[in-house]
């Protein structure tokens, strides 16, 4: 064991992370990759990850693929009350919890229809807009309404939608891309898939 | 790092401590961070996202930031082609190759473009049209566009936060004052979807356009100046230029002298030392291809051309 990460309880009490790792953080990531790529793009993501509720397998796969030490999480409310959401987020991937959003690289946010203000996150800086928190997001359902995208990775527009998200997504999307090259990027996840919404990309319809 | 993502190592029959690398040399954790770097750098389009570039088991010159990149994305399903000037059968392509066959057990490589899912690449972007599922890798030696104007990176940071490309403009302006023409014809700068000017790598301005609107996704790591930046797919491209001296790429008088290619970058070879030269194309996998589909060139007939 690595002394790298201080494990927050008995292995036996956790769930399992990745049983191949190099091959599933790879694979994760390269759904990642290329859901970013082709913004609003469903990308199929295959894990066998049984991670404690309400944390899906969805989410962890790619908080298991993405984070560790270098990148604090920020859990959103529902994440946040139950303790072993985050000792299983902490063993696996040894990254730190933080309250503060605008220290999160990653926010893992349980309730999208909660979510909270674009703004709360961190959102790089003129010289390293890189420095900017990427949001994780667990819908129950992606979709093809009611949102029309353009913008990089997109051939003319693409459909999208996703639920559940807050009334006036489109509105805050507009202000976060006003921001741009600052603000935040969003990684969608739903079972057995996952979708991006990178800063780059523009909502320019709403059905 | 986890006990499970710690390289291990393996012992041979005789006992002997056989060093085994972790799958494509990287460490889970330096992945990972590049991982990262790869996907801000596609959701910020030509913006250079420094990341901790590691020393890599080949000099600098030899592409450790486009090595990094794809020891971070390939995956057991890959299949890997690895260019330099075009060509997959020079040093440092085969060496490249090599050293991802070795440590990247699984990974299937080839020399057929179209065959490929991962394309690494010194100095070109192959000439068949690239497709939706396939990454470009381009090594870079130099990531900053405005460093021979600017040598200070925190100056160089602010002018791309401003979006402060005047100097850029001053440059080629110079050029046509000079020359009467833009005379940069490698690493030609281009600006991506209308915000971040980029270097290209030092690929002919003959390639700019490929990166135009392009299906595949473009992926660049310069390793000595540890920096990462992307062209996502389908993304607008465009060189920097003058409405009264507008960019054009170069243009070749005969076609390939082999398979008779034209609208394609030819490479001079020479053939004798008594002047003899022909004209051939850079891309050898794609004047491979069209040889085999029967196409002659005016030099088809030599012994020493077929090969
Ligand atoms: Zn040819």
């Amino acid at each position: 064991m690595s002394t790298e990460q201080t494990p927050a309880a008995s292995t036996s009490e956790l769930a399992l992370g990745f049983s191949d790792p190099v091959r599933e953080a790879q694979a994760t990531f390269k759904a990642v990759m290329w859901a970013v790529s082709r913004p609003g793009h469903r990308m199929p993501l295959a894990t066998n990850l049984k991670p404690p509720a309400p944390l899906t397998p969805e989410m962890a796969a790619l908080a298991l693929a993405l984070a560790d030490y270098e990148t604090p999480l920020w859990l959103d409310p529902m994440l946040a009350k139950h303790k072993g959401v985050a000792d299983f987020l902490r063993f696996h991937t040894g990254a730190p919890i933080t309250d503060d959003p605008a220290a999160a690289r990653f926010a893992l946010v349980r309730e999208p229809g909660n979510l909270p203000p674009f703004t709360d996150f961190a959102q790089g800086i003129p010289e390293y807009p890189d420095r900017s928190t990427t949001l994780i997001l667990a819908v129950t359902m992606l979709s093809d309404a009611p949102f029309t995208l353009e913008g990089p990775g997109i051939k003319s527009t693409r459909s999208f939608g996703a639920t559940p998200l807050p009334a006036d997504f489109a509105t805050r999307w507009a202000d976060n891309r006003l921001l741009f090259p600052l603000g935040v990027d969003l990684l969608f996840t739903t079972s057995g898939l996952v979708s991006a919404l990178p800063r780059s990309t523009r909502i320019t319809a709403e059905a | 790092m986890t006990a499970l993502e710690q390289t291990q190592t393996a012992s041979t029959s005789a006992g002997m401590p056989a060093i085994t690398y972790n799958f494509a040399y990287l460490d889970e954790q330096t992945k990972r961070m590049i991982r990262r770097a790869i996907l801000k750098a596609i959701a910020i389009p030509g913006y250079q996202v420094p990341f901790a570039s590691r020393e890599m088991p080949m000099p600098y010159g030899w592409g450790t930031g486009g090595v990094q990149v794809t020891a971070a994305i390939l995956g057991m399903d890959d299949v890997l082609k690895v260019i330099d000037q075009g060509s997959d059968d020079t040093t440092n392509a085969v060496a490249i190759r090599g050293f991802f066959e070795t440590t990247a057990p699984g990974v299937a490589t080839t020399t057929r473009t179209q065959d490929a899912t991962v394309i690494q690449t010194r100095h070109r972007v192959p000439e068949q049209q690239l497709q939706a599922h396939q990454v470009l890798v381009y090594q870079v030696p130099i990531p900053e566009p405005l460093r021979f104007l600017e040598p200070r990176e925190t100056e160089t940071r602010k002018l791309h936060a401003l979006a402060d490309y005047g100097l850029m403009h001053v440059k080629l302006y110079e050029d046509i004052a000079r020359h009467g023409h833009i005379a940069t014809t490698y690493a030609y700068p281009v600006e991506v979807d209308g915000r971040y000017v980029m270097d290209p790598s030092p690929i002919p301005k003959f390639d700019n356009p490929k990166m135009d609107d392009s299906p595949a996704l473009q992926l660049f790591g310069a390793g000595r100046e540890k920096r990462i930046y992307a062209i996502p797919p389908h993304t607008r491209v465009v060189p920097l230029d003058f409405e009264d001296h507008p960019f054009k790429v170069q243009h070749f008088a005969k076609p390939c002298a082999l398979c008779a290619a034209t609208g394609v970058y030819l490479d001079e070879v020479i053939l004798d030392d008594r002047g003899g030269r022909m004209f051939v194309c850079s891309d050898t996998d794609y004047c491979n291809t069209r040889q085999a589909e029967g196409h002659r060139g005016e030099m088809s007939a030599l012994p020493e051309a077929a090969e």
